[in-house]
């Protein structure tokens, strides 16, 4: 499967992403929306979308993700908790695949199975 | 009576709120409350008070004119009787000296047909004498035999010849009954001069005194100058008897004076000089008797005074302690409101607060997470670095570290979400254990025991979470508070019927005096103690259970601990009134 992370904390997903790929999970990673979009050339099977990052948000960038990649699933990740964004990204991505950091990376490849298995959304 | 006193005693009267600082006048309702019955009670009584007083003065003097007036009207009317009765006879011997010679009247026969005519007319007449200018008795008819008596050297027969008549005091007479004298001087044509001299008794004036038909104690007599009974009276002895009152001083008019009596009693005294006569006429009545209408109005009087009087302190007792009851209830509503207002921003704050605390430590936490991850998977997947035990521990203490942040971290992020009102299924269990995760730490370096023992067929049920949530979490606060170090919390989660489920969270602090334990749950109140612990008040967890429907008890005992006791109902019903309702109801209680 082909992953894509988005997080504004570079530390945090070069991070994942070469441990994903440790794990024979083909993952690229962006620090911002606007990197995400401007990729060219791949197709992704599963975005991990930060949800609170400058500009363009996680939700937001979902929206255009799915254009841009239809039949895209989606896990979101978050530190914040503030409650508007905790109640929208819940509702968006179903509380399952809405995930509190720290992430256990088991748990998040656990997800990402799973989520595969559902039709996208 | 103490425990009437406290049963009437109102609410108000023992409530001080510290926190009214320098307006801590402005709600001292027992100072509000006596002032108010004071100006009121002032206000109402001192007319009323100052009214009826004027009034018994005006009656009572009204009362007493009145008796007097009466009293000095029938004086007068029987001074005018007697004065006519003692006139006519005056008229009719002055007509027999003038129609009659002296020869004429010196004939004894003449004198006893003209006796016998007086007698047949007049009531009373007793003799008939004629005296010569020498002062005999020339002829006489009548039961003495006074003929040739010598009357020269007598008081009354110097005076007759002074003033031409006389009349005498009265005397003990014929048969023992009081005679009267009457005597006219008649010049002759010669110069010479003879006198008549008559007698009667005086039945005919006792008649008309005791004809005034006087009330009760009443009494009408006449006296000489010198304070002799002249007449018999009722009550103040018989005729020719001294009089033991004093002799009244002259006047020409009727008098009527206030004076006490022999016996000391006091009297109305109407009395009357009869022109020329030495009679005094007195008409003495008891005071007492004439003012029994007014006695009777007195009464009548200080009665409606009284009544008044009663009738309006409680009125006025009942009206201001009912009026601060209510000022103080309001008060005590709006007092109650503020300190809601207050504890929900804190809250906020808090649940604000705990928000950004994890969010900012999630981030690097998360960043830790990734690289300790890194490294570990680089020991793991590649395999000339696994052989060190030493950093393998190493990384699984950090990845256990950042575990435990986490597991933190999310515990305050899951309060914070909890601060709004979301209605869900709400697994009882789950959120004691929470609230008890919260306080793990502090129960581990005290050393308190806490139980949880709940039923196995505890359902998840709709409620407000985050409600139970801070009504668990202030329960149990109170019961760390109330332990001592070492001491021991029981959760006790039962189904108790149908409808409800108990939660029961038992210490054995330092328990709850009786005399507090009635005021526990209202919004003001704080013994300082450990009792209050956190702050939050046991007032809004009272708030709190009554909004999600369900109700709270406690049961103490000094020395041995505390219960409380929470029940909630299974279905959940949002009252929006409860708020207003509670709050009376624990101003009230």
């Amino acid at each position: 499967m082909n992953v894509l992370l988005v997080d504004d904390e570079i530390e945090l997903v070069d991070t994942l992403a070469e441990r994903l790929n440790i794990r024979d999970i083909e993952a690229d990673w962006v620090t911002s929306g606007e990197e995400a979009l401007a990729l060219e050339g791949k197709r992704y099977d599963i975005a991990v979308l930060d949800v609170k990052m400058p500009r363009i948000s996680g939700i937001e960038l979902k929206k255009k993700l799915q254009v841009k990649y239809p039949g895209i699933h989606f896990i979101f990740m978050t530190g914040h908790g503030s409650e508007d964004d905790f109640r929208s990204g819940a509702a968006e991505a179903g509380s399952d695949y809405y995930l509190v950091k720290p992430v256990d990376i088991d748990i998040l490849i656990r997800k990402m199975n799973e989520v595969l298995e559902k039709p996208s959304g | 009576m103490t425990t009437l006193i406290q049963k009437l005693k109102p609410n108000f009267w023992d409530h001080h709120d510290d926190t009214a600082g320098s307006f801590n006048r402005m709600f001292n309702y027992r100072f509000v409350w006596k002032i108010s019955i004071f100006l009121m009670i002032a206000v109402a009584l001192v007319p009323l008070i100052f009214i009826t007083v004027v009034d018994y003065q005006v009656t009572r003097n009204a009362v007493r004119s009145e008796i007097l007036f009466r009293t000095s009207r029938l004086v007068s009317n029987t001074r005018r009787t007697l004065f006519f009765f003692l006139n006519e006879h005056r008229a009719v011997l002055n007509f027999i000296i003038k129609d009659n010679s002296y020869d004429k009247l010196n004939n004894e026969t003449r004198l006893l047909e003209l006796l016998n005519n007086l007698q047949n007319e007049f009531t009373g007449f007793i003799d008939l004498g004629i005296i010569d200018a020498n002062g005999r008795q020339s002829a006489y008819v009548g039961p003495y035999s006074l003929e040739g008596a010598d009357y020269s050297d007598q008081d009354w027969f110097k005076e007759v010849i002074e003033r031409g008549h006389y009349i005498s005091d009265v005397f003990m007479g014929f048969r023992r009954i009081p005679h009267l004298a009457i005597a006219f001087k008649h010049d002759l044509p010669n110069g010479n001069f003879f006198v008549l001299r008559a007698s009667f008794d005086t039945e005919s004036f006792e008649d008309i005194l005791s004809n005034l038909l006087l009330s009760g104690e009443g009494d009408a007599f006449l006296i000489n100058h010198e304070g002799i009974l002249q007449t018999r009276s009722r009550f103040h002895g018989n005729a020719l008897e001294a009089l033991k009152l004093p002799v009244p001083p002259f006047s020409e008019n009727t008098e009527v004076i206030e004076t006490s009596d022999q016996d000391g009693d006091r009297v109305v005294l109407g009395y009357a000089y009869i022109a020329d006569t030495p009679y005094i006429l007195m008409i003495v009545k008891q005071t007492d008797e004439l003012m029994k209408q007014w006695y009777k109005t007195r009464s009548q009087l200080i009665g409606f005074l009284v009544v008044s009087i009663t009738s309006i302190i409680i009125v006025v007792l009942g009206i201001v302690t009912f009026m601060v009851s209510k000022i103080d209830q309001a008060d005590q509503r709006r007092f109650a409101a503020m300190h809601r207002v207050e504890y929900e921003n804190k809250m906020a704050s808090i649940g604000r607060m705990a928000a950004s605390i994890a969010h900012e430590v999630n981030n690097p936490l998360a960043i830790i997470n990734e690289k300790a991850g890194l490294i570990k998977d680089l020991f793991t997947f590649r395999e000339q670095y696994g052989q060190d035990p030493k950093l393998i521990g190493s990384v699984d203490s950090i990845l256990k570290s950042v575990n435990r942040c986490g597991a933190i971290t999310k515990r305050l992020l899951k309060f914070a979400r909890n601060m709004d009102e979301v209605i869900g299924p709400v697994n009882l269990v789950l959120v004691v254990r929470e609230v008890l995760g919260f306080l793990e730490k502090e129960a581990d370096y005290r050393s308190i025991q806490i139980t949880v023992n709940a039923d196995e067929d505890i359902p998840e049920f709709e409620t407000d979470r985050g409600k139970v949530q801070q009504i668990l979490l202030n329960i149990i606060n109170n019961a760390f508070a109330a332990v001592n170090d070492g001491g021991r919390i029981e959760v006790a989660i039962k189904r108790r019927d149908k409808e409800s489920i108990m939660v029961a969270v038992i210490d054995d602090g330092c328990g709850i005096p009786a005399a507090n334990i009635r005021q526990i749950f209202e919004p003001f109140f704080s013994t300082k103690s450990k009792i209050g612990g956190t702050g939050l008040g046991l007032s809004i967890t009272y708030g709190l259970v009554q909004e999600i429907g369900g109700t709270i008890d406690v049961e103490s005992e000094v020395g041995e601990g505390t219960r409380f006791t929470l029940n909630l109902p299974l279905t959940y019903q949002k009252r929006t009134d409860q708020r207003e309702k509670s709050n009376e109801c624990t101003v009230g209680g």
